[in-house]
């Protein structure tokens, strides 16, 4: 059965929210002492000695030592500090033209060269039942070389007690300002990534990602309603410098509604707002369903791209590939083959990306030993491109992978995955309060929520974090029980003003779920406050018992 | 060196248990070799094994804990990973929530391995991929899938004289099956401890028959309809719903199960009265570890819904300790007691109606009524006087499962089914519900 291994943090504040934990408790102290790369060479090259006698025409190897680190808090209490490790290595093969792929911790000359053998044999098996030979598209050896996360502040040396009293300083400020109860957790994560291949390369990068999750949570014991407010902050491809809370990286929410963050994020002052805010919510006015013009903040809007244009773009879910679980894609190779494909309003650009500093998917080379770049996905609201690895590179005429290869572990095997993928800023100069004072019946929505979409991404509902009524051209009172529903292309293309670059900023997930058996993934995307037109909203109060 | 027998672990336990200075010490001994292969487009796209060992070690001093774990299993890597658990719990603040390692437990050993799983290799596996293919290959369809199992073992032991050690087997197959020209869809999921117990002609000739019927889909205006909602539609509303029992979240007023003034629904009849759902680790349809990996607490059976009533929450022990009851068990599966009506039954006796075979991307949209909202897919059809008359596009819902386990009609026969996102294994009966609320349509197929 699909057993995985979780780490429960049980509280429903949090959604009974399910991490998953890969690898194994560690003491924090081992978590600064990286496998020489030298010894990583001489392993490598073991595996793809043994993978090409064996028959492979093609081999990759991956060492990979991850690392994370969570801390978690709950009220005025540090629950948990966990410290995993994982270390491991994956071959991947080609061999009569089919993939082979096996992994293993045991990580002595045998037992990797046993691996290798392994997945040319699984390659083998395999080639029976193929009917399309692999066909990777060219990448050139690079060599030796290495790529790290910029950081400033490595969280590896903060000492355990400072995150936790910031945690605890944060639930703290929470609980002053009206929430009854305060979640908060700081999941820091440091992969060390080795990849050699039989084209020549030998890659060492050294990743570091960060998130600081906060919900608040009010509760009216009287009329027994509860009501949360999660934290604004963004998860992260940068170090323990984003906790810094720097003044000139806070900014105001149209009509001053909330304070929003840049590159640093104050999670103290997130936290105080988000119990006000909690209790608040316990009186906020119902919302009355319809159409509405809504004006999206960056926090919500990212999600939205994430579902609605991310996920339908990448190259494997409109061939098939991802059919049997994630789904397919309404986005299909003759609607871009068109060069007429209306996805979106002109105002609607939107770019992917594995270079932008400080965004989840920011590393200097894809699991394929691809170097990292930027391309178009939708220019002047036209489909233009897709997301794609070495395999899937001919398909779409393309002479080089756009290096979206990535696996969650060196135990699962490298497949594509979304890069950033961001909605450009509007070119004209335009701020969120003077976007406000063009709606006469809006909604102003803050924070992302409850998000679900169909298997090809058409039809999707998303909640939020904090609602406001706009009126005539004027911020009015909080609203509750809000979600939209919509259709991607009618959604996109109802898409009528965008904040200029001073707006823009990314937001991101930490757990974008795919593939068979499950993989993580992190990706960012950017995007400045946008306005859709005429969008249907529900109200989602109902009675139960 | 994956699998270790249960005398190795037992060794390696006693070692462990014998080393340690602190106030107590538990520890965990465990690997696992997982195989897979993945198809789509009728071609196999991956396929792999990963095999992975560890042993963990918690003690405490007092009210600070802490944790180390290595894959080593020599004398001096056990003395190592001893003292480095014992020096981060020097290291830990103070955890006023501590609650120490449980006492001696029984653990009655549970059906969770079988020789003909664990014997599984590269050629079984692909040809449970090669039936689906060749079938859809003939049939001008495409099939997409993942064949998945795992071998594993488990050995628990504290300073209190904890001790157990079990086997377990695993496997999964879901299967897509696509008309070529994307009009059709059909799927099917099959879960089992024992590999004598999967047919994958069986089940690619379900996920075959669905894509073939759900061709031409028609558009039915969205609203509130009777439903027969197949096990995998409902598996994981049911999931979403259980995994909210618990008692703390209850009692803090933050649960659809907290009532207004501060009281539990505990004992309230909250759903219909042919609702009864339990948990049991040596149910033989879906067996699971006779203990809680978490705590270490024997599981036993677990009654939650009885007769409709609201008859049992989790309590964590530092909860139970609170309140002055008995810790529990977290269960590791849910089992719907059911009738033998089959699916086809449930059809027969419908004037109008729904069938929906799946729903999916189900997430939490108001916690304080469990309002969950999700589509259909892969083969929704339309009823007319106890037969299917056509296939139907699909919907998007906005339902509680407590609404929906109020509606009730009609019962089936329960059916075993993995949790996708949820962690439990299940036995669900397929239900017959009235006003379903579907509030959107979808063009996906």
């Amino acid at each position: 059965m699909e057993r995985r291994t979780f780490l429960n943090i049980s509280s429903l504040a949090f959604g009974s929210m399910l991490v998953p934990v890969f690898g194994r408790a560690i003491a924090a102290e081992e978590l600064l002492n990286p496998m020489p790369v030298a010894a990583k060479k001489i392993l490598a090259d073991t595996a793809l000695n043994a993978a090409t006698k064996a028959g492979a025409s093609y081999c990759d190897v991956r060492i990979g030592r991850y690392l994370n680190q969570y801390v978690i808090t709950r009220d005025l209490n540090v629950e948990n500090v966990v410290n995993t490790e994982s270390a491991g290595i994956g071959v991947r093969v080609v061999c009569n033209g089919a993939y082979g792929f096996a992994a293993t911790n045991d990580m002595t000359p045998d037992g990797v060269a046993g691996a290798a053998r392994q997945a040319v044999a699984i390659a083998k098996a395999n080639a029976k039942l193929q009917s399309e030979p692999v066909q990777l598209a060219p990448v050139k050896g690079v060599g030796e070389v290495s790529w790290a996360t910029p950081v400033k502040k490595d969280w590896r040396t903060v000492p355990i007690k400072e995150k936790a009293e910031l945690l605890i300083a944060a639930n703290k400020a929470g609980m002053e300002s009206g929430a009854n109860f305060m979640n908060s957790m700081l999941f820091q994560v440091n992969q060390q990534k080795y990849f050699a291949s039989t084209d020549g390369s030998y890659i060492d990068q050294d990743l570091q990602r960060l998130w600081a999750p906060v919900t608040a949570t009010a509760v009216d014991k009287a009329t027994g309603k509860f009501r949360s407010r999660q934290g604004l902050s963004a998860p992260v491809g940068m170090g323990y410098e984003y906790l810094d809370g720097r003044k000139e990286d806070k900014i105001k929410a149209a009509g001053g509604v909330a304070t929003l963050y840049t590159k640093s994020y104050d999670i103290v002052e997130d936290a105080r707002a988000a119990g006000r805010d909690a209790k608040r919510k316990l009186t906020a006015k119902t919302v009355v369903p319809g159409k509405y013009d809504l004006m999206l903040s960056p926090e919500h809007l990212f999600l939205t791209i994430h579902e609605s244009v991310g996920h339908p773009t990448e190259l494997d879910r409109v061939l098939g590939y991802e059919a049997n679980y994630a789904g397919t894609s309404f986005a299909t190779l003759d609607k871009w083959q068109s060069k007429k494909f209306n996805y979106g309003s002109p105002l609607v650009n939107i770019v992917a990306d594995k270079v932008t500093p400080g965004s989840l998917g920011n590393v200097g080379y894809d699991d394929e030993g691809v170097k990292c770049k930027r391309w178009d996905i939708i220019k002047d609201g036209i489909l233009v491109n897709y997301q794609a690895t070495r395999d899937q590179a001919h398909i779409i005429g393309e002479k080089e992978s756009h290096g979206c290869s990535y696996a969650d572990s060196w135990s699962n095997v490298q497949f594509q995955r979304m890069p950033n993928v961001s909605l450009q800023a509007g070119k004209k100069k335009l701020t969120p309060d003077e976007m406000v004072k063009d709606i006469k019946k809006g909604i102003y929505i803050v924070g992302d929520g409850s998000f679900s979409i169909d298997q090809q991404r058409y039809n999707f509902q998303f909640g939020g974090q904090l609602f406001y009524e706009i009126n005539n051209g004027k911020i009015g009172q909080m609203l509750e029980d809000v979600a939209y529903q919509s259709n991607t292309q009618e959604f996109w293309n109802a898409c009528t003003a965008i904040c200029d670059e001073r707006d823009w900023r990314m937001g991101g997930s930490f757990f974008d779920g795919k593939g068979q058996p499950p993989q993580i993934s992190i990706v960012s995307h950017g995007s400045s406050t946008a306005r859709f037109n005429g969008i249907n909203v529900i109200n989602t109060a109902r009675k139960i018992g | 060196m994956t699998i270790l027998t249960q005398e190795q672990t037992k060794r390696i336990c006693d070692r462990v248990l014998s080393l340690s200075k602190a106030d107590e010490c538990s520890v965990t001994v465990g690997g696992s070799r997982q195989g897979n292969i993945r198809f789509a487009r009728n071609a196999v796209s991956t396929a792999g094994l990963a095999e992975d060992t560890n042993i963990a070690v918690q003690v405490a001093f007092g009210k600070r804990q802490g944790v180390a774990t290595i894959n080593e299993f020599d004398d001096k890597s056990l003395e190592k990973v001893v003292r480095r658990a014992e020096d981060l719990a020097r290291l830990a603040p103070e955890n006023p929530e501590f609650m120490p390692a449980v006492a001696k437990q029984n653990y009655r050993a549970s059906e969770t391995f079988s020789k003909k799983t664990a014997a599984i290799d590269p050629e079984f596996r692909a040809q449970s991929a090669a039936y689906a293919i060749e079938a859809c290959r003939k049939n001008k369809l495409v099939a997409a899938g993942f064949f998945s199992d795992s071998t594993s073992f488990t050995s628990v032991a504290n300073s209190n004289g904890v001790y157990g050690h079990q086997d377990e087997t695993g496997l999964d197959f879901t299967c897509t099956v696509r008309t070529e020209d994307g009009r059709g869809s059909g799927w099917v999921k099959r879960s089992a401890t024992d590999a004598a117990r999967f047919d994958p002609r069986e089940a690619a000739d379900v996920a075959i028959e669905k894509a073939l019927r759900s061709v031409d889909a028609k558009a039915l205006e969205p609203g509130r309809y009777t439903v027969i909602l197949e096990p995998a539609a409902t598996s994981e509303l049911l999931g979403y719903m259980l995994g909210g029992f618990d008692a703390r979240q209850t009692d803090e007023g933050r649960s659809f199960l907290s009532k207004k003034g501060g009281a539990s629904r505990l004992g309230d009849k909250l759903f219909d009265s042919q609702v009864n759902i339990w948990a049991d680790p040596w149910n033989p349809d879906v067996p699971v570890l006779p203990w809680d990996t978490q705590n270490l607490i024997a599981r036993e059976r677990m009654d939650i819904i009885k007769d409709g009533k609201v008859n049992a929450l989790n309590y964590s022990q530092f909860w139970a300790k609170k309140k002055g009851v008995r810790p529990t068990a977290t269960p590791g599966n849910i089992i719907m007691a059911g009738t033998d009506k089959t699916t086809a039954d449930l059809i027969a006796s419908t004037k109008k109606g729904i069938l929906v075979t799946r729903t999916w991307y189900i997430r939490m949209v108001d916690p304080q009524s469990v309002l969950l909202t999700g589509l259909t897919r892969d083969g929704t059809f339309y009823i007319e006087n106890g037969k299917i008359k056509y296939p139907i596009k699909n919907f998007r819902f906005n339902e509680s499962p407590v609404t929906m386990l109020n509606n009730i009609e009609e019962i089936g026969k329960p059916v075993i089914i993995g949790g996708d996102e949820v962690p439990f294994q299940m036995s669900i009966p397929p239900m017959k519900v009235r006003d379903f609320n579907f509030t959107s349509l979808s063009d996906a197929v």
